[in-house]
């Protein structure tokens, strides 16, 4: 596997990573969902290479892989930045305006749903529900809680990460 | 399997107990409608247009749903028809109902049918569409604005072909066809067998088509342009004319296509028994030399793709043989270009085909003699009916013309060569012949016809035993090979051909709906045509074609030589996957 995220000491290092966790479970049932948990677990999302090298390793067609991928909201294809801004849209955020907070966080950051900025620092999600709707509405970076924000608290939450 | 008694609309029945309600409704005379269902493909219930009543507290998938002694089954109650035509306004309500320019529109198309069977006359839902770009690619077409999700594609192409290249991506209302990483299909291992498109209920697959670079050398009159047709385009070319299927319609096709203006109309079955006269030296030359075998056939472009990217350790086993059009259209701009004192440049050849991966093996860089491109343009049987209709031609009344000369009639071991087994029948009768030094009298081998999916056959000639296989669909060709790999079966001969059945069932042929395919054999019938057409020959073997051997004697030499290596044959070369992320 000659590519760019695979071919240093490093990315060797993640790769025999890999290689364990589908020895781990390519003779199990089902084995294909637990090694892609683990393997974004490694990768930290699971790029095109790794998504071939598991479709290799088990021997089921790239496009099966790439269709549970892509059916569970929880595996990535795309990196994650440092900081991962989670804005809620469940029912309680949602009707006191969290999709204009989300709005705002995108044109700021320049980036959509799912997406990292070019310096990795912030990635954007929409979330359901976290439990949090007495502050509503409610937006999460990494493990930090932000309650009853507006659009304009924006630029005031991302500039705590500024580093 | 037992019977098993179950009631149907009130009907007593006693039917097998493996039966599906939709079966058994089938045997009742009830109609149930269908979507994604297509027997033996996709069978997933998925499209829930099959619902019925059986008592339970889901309405349930009679496509899916097997009967049980004692079920009580109503097809038709208010609850049911309600349910069907809702889950199809829905349906309809995301598809790009762009009825008047779809080409499977009022043909083929089995939503527009079915909206009319189920009286849905007007748009209740209407609210945000999917839009998405259209996928061009090198043989096929995909246009996801029209998919309907019924993963028939997705099917044929894991199960039937193994090739897994599409699959449902995403979830919801985003769920679309697609490939990998958003891919194109030409970026991935697709071998363009074009069996998807043919099991497409609607227009989201097509072919790329070509038609227009056809017309544009037909209206050049500094160019003469050839048309070759493959064995298997009339057998089944006149349905697309409401012909009755199984019926060859060699004549009207010619007559049809020197009406188009083609110069020249020539029978792709020469090139069938050229193809043959090479291979079965070929295969006599690695048995007597300890050559590589098993020689495996090489006239599939699909199955060749295949190989290059899944068996690459099985490349040194194909023949290597062009094949039967690409041989034909190299001797169109030689041999036949001298003899006619036309500058081979000049000359368009244009190969009327079954197959849709023969759109991508003209392209291949290989395929060419001194820079001339064997074959200029691939039409599908599809295209071909289309251009008939272009010009108004009333093909159903139109008389029978013959090929023309210098090659004229071909062998009827050229024609059979469209059905799965038919190369290796040819090969066989010739093979034969060469082997015992005299004219056998062996000339129907049963046992490689038919539509068993792997056929083994045995046969002695002289004091040559010859272990011969045939492979049709690549699901069946991945079972067989790794059979030969693991050593398993020890063969000196083996036929592969990319789709079920054979190029009477390619992706290039007349679209045959559900309704057609579920309770029918289309390949059956189409296989028929060209046994009948065989049966009626009067050169059965390749080898006495009158014309091959004027062709060797004049201008190839030996079979096998030089000059006939120089230009048909070729080479393969292994290939990559995913070749554009490295």
């Amino acid at each position: 596997m000659a590519n760019c995220c695979l071919e240093n000491s490093e990315s060797k290092a993640l790769l025999d990573k890999l290689d364990e966790v589908i020895d781990k479970y390519k003779d199990t049932a089902g084995p294909l969902i637990p090694i892609l948990h683990e393997a974004q677990g490694i990768y930290g999302y699971l790029p095109f290479e790794v998504q071939l090298h598991i479709s290799e390793r088990l021997g089921i067609p790239l496009a099966d892989v790439y269709g549970v991928v892509t059916f569970y909201t929880g595996f990535n294809t795309k990196p994650k930045g440092k900081y991962v801004i989670n804005v809620c849209l469940g029912t309680a955020c949602y009707v006191k305006g969290s999709e204009n907070i989300l709005d705002r966080f995108k044109t700021t950051l320049g980036i959509d749903i799912g997406d990292c900025t070019e310096d990795q620092i912030f990635s954007l999600e929409a979330c359901r529900c976290i439990g949090s709707c007495g502050l509503a509405p409610a937006v999460m970076i990494n493990d930090d809680v932000y309650g009853n924000v507006s659009p304009d608290d924006v630029e005031s939450i991302l500039a705590n990460y500024q580093l | 399997m037992r019977n098993v008694n179950i009631t149907i609309d009130g009907m007593k029945l006693n039917v097998p107990g493996d039966y599906t309600i939709l079966q058994a409704a089938k045997e009742a005379n009830i109609y149930i409608p269908t979507l994604c269902f297509l027997k033996d493909i996709n069978e997933i219930g998925c499209c829930r247009m099959c619902l019925v009543d059986t008592g339970a507290k889901a309405l349930q998938a009679a496509c899916v749903t097997p009967v049980v002694e004692g079920m009580n089954i109503n097809t038709h109650t208010p609850k049911v028809v309600e349910a069907r035509k809702v889950n199809l306004e829905l349906i309809l309500s995301n598809h790009v109902a762009r009825c008047q320019t779809c080409y499977r529109s009022w043909t083929s198309c089995e939503l527009q049918t079915l909206a009319n069977k189920l009286g849905v006359d007007q748009e209740r839902f209407s609210g945000e569409a999917k839009k998405y770009d259209i996928d061009v690619g090198i043989s096929i077409v995909r246009d996801n604005n029209k998919c309907i999700l019924c993963r028939r594609c997705v099917s044929v192409c894991h199960n039937r072909q193994t090739v897994g290249v599409i699959e449902a991506i995403g979830r919801g209302f985003d769920t679309h066809i697609g490939s990998p990483f958003e891919k194109s299909l030409w970026e991935t291992p697709c071998v363009n067998c074009g069996q998807c498109i043919n099991v497409c209920p609607v227009g989201a697959l097509r072919e790329c088509v070509d038609t227009d670079r056809v017309w544009a050398a037909l209206n050049d009159p500094t160019k003469h342009v050839v048309v070759q047709t493959a064995p298997a385009v009339r057998a089944a070319i006149g349905e697309s004319f409401g012909i009755e299927m199984g019926t060859p319609v060699t004549g009207k096709m010619v007559s049809a296509l020197r009406m188009i203006g083609f110069d020249r109309v020539f029978d792709t079955n020469t090139g069938a028994d050229l193809t043959i006269m090479e291979e079965a030296t070929e295969l006599i030359d690695r048995f007597r030399s300890g050559g590589k075998l098993p020689m495996i056939t090489s006239c599939s472009p699909g199955w060749i793709k295949f190989c290059e990217h899944n068996f690459p350790e099985f490349l040194p086993n194909l023949s290597s043989c062009k094949s039967p059009h690409m041989m034909f259209g190299a001797i169109i701009k030689s041999y036949y270009a001298k003899k006619m004192d036309i500058n081979p440049e000049d000359i368009v050849v244009v190969s009327v085909m079954p197959c849709t991966a023969k759109k991508f093996e003209i392209k291949r860089p290989e395929m060419h003699v001194k820079g001339l491109r064997d074959v200029d343009v691939v039409i599908t049987t599809r295209e071909l009916a289309n251009m008939i209709n272009d010009i108004g031609i009333d093909f159903v009344n139109l008389p029978d013309d013959n090929f023309d000369d210098p090659f004229g009639e071909a062998s009827g071991a050229g024609v059979i060569f469209g059905a799965t087994g038919g190369v290796m029948e040819a090969a066989l009768r010739t093979a034969a012949d060469i082997l015992s030094g005299a004219s056998t009298d062996a000339i129907e081998y049963e046992e490689v016809r038919g539509f068993e999916g792997v056929k083994m056959a045995e046969y002695k000639v002289g004091d040559v035993v010859l272990k011969a296989a045939v492979a049709h669909g690549l699901a069946n060709a991945r079972k067989l090979l790794a059979k030969v790999k693991a050593g398993e079966v020890d063969l000196q001969f083996i036929e592969i051909m990319a789709c079920p059945h054979g190029c009477i069932n390619g992706g290039g042929q007349p679209i045959q709906g559900s309704s057609v395919r579920n309770w029918g054999e289309v390949s059956a019938l189409r296989a028929k045509a060209l046994y009948r057409e065989d049966k009626k020959s009067y050169y059965r073997k390749s080898h006495n074609n009158p014309a091959i051997k004027r062709l060797y004697k004049d201008f190839l030499g030996m079979a096998g030589g030089t000059m006939a290596h120089q230009l048909l044959h070729t080479h393969y070369k292994e290939r990559e996957k995913y070749p554009e992320n490295k």
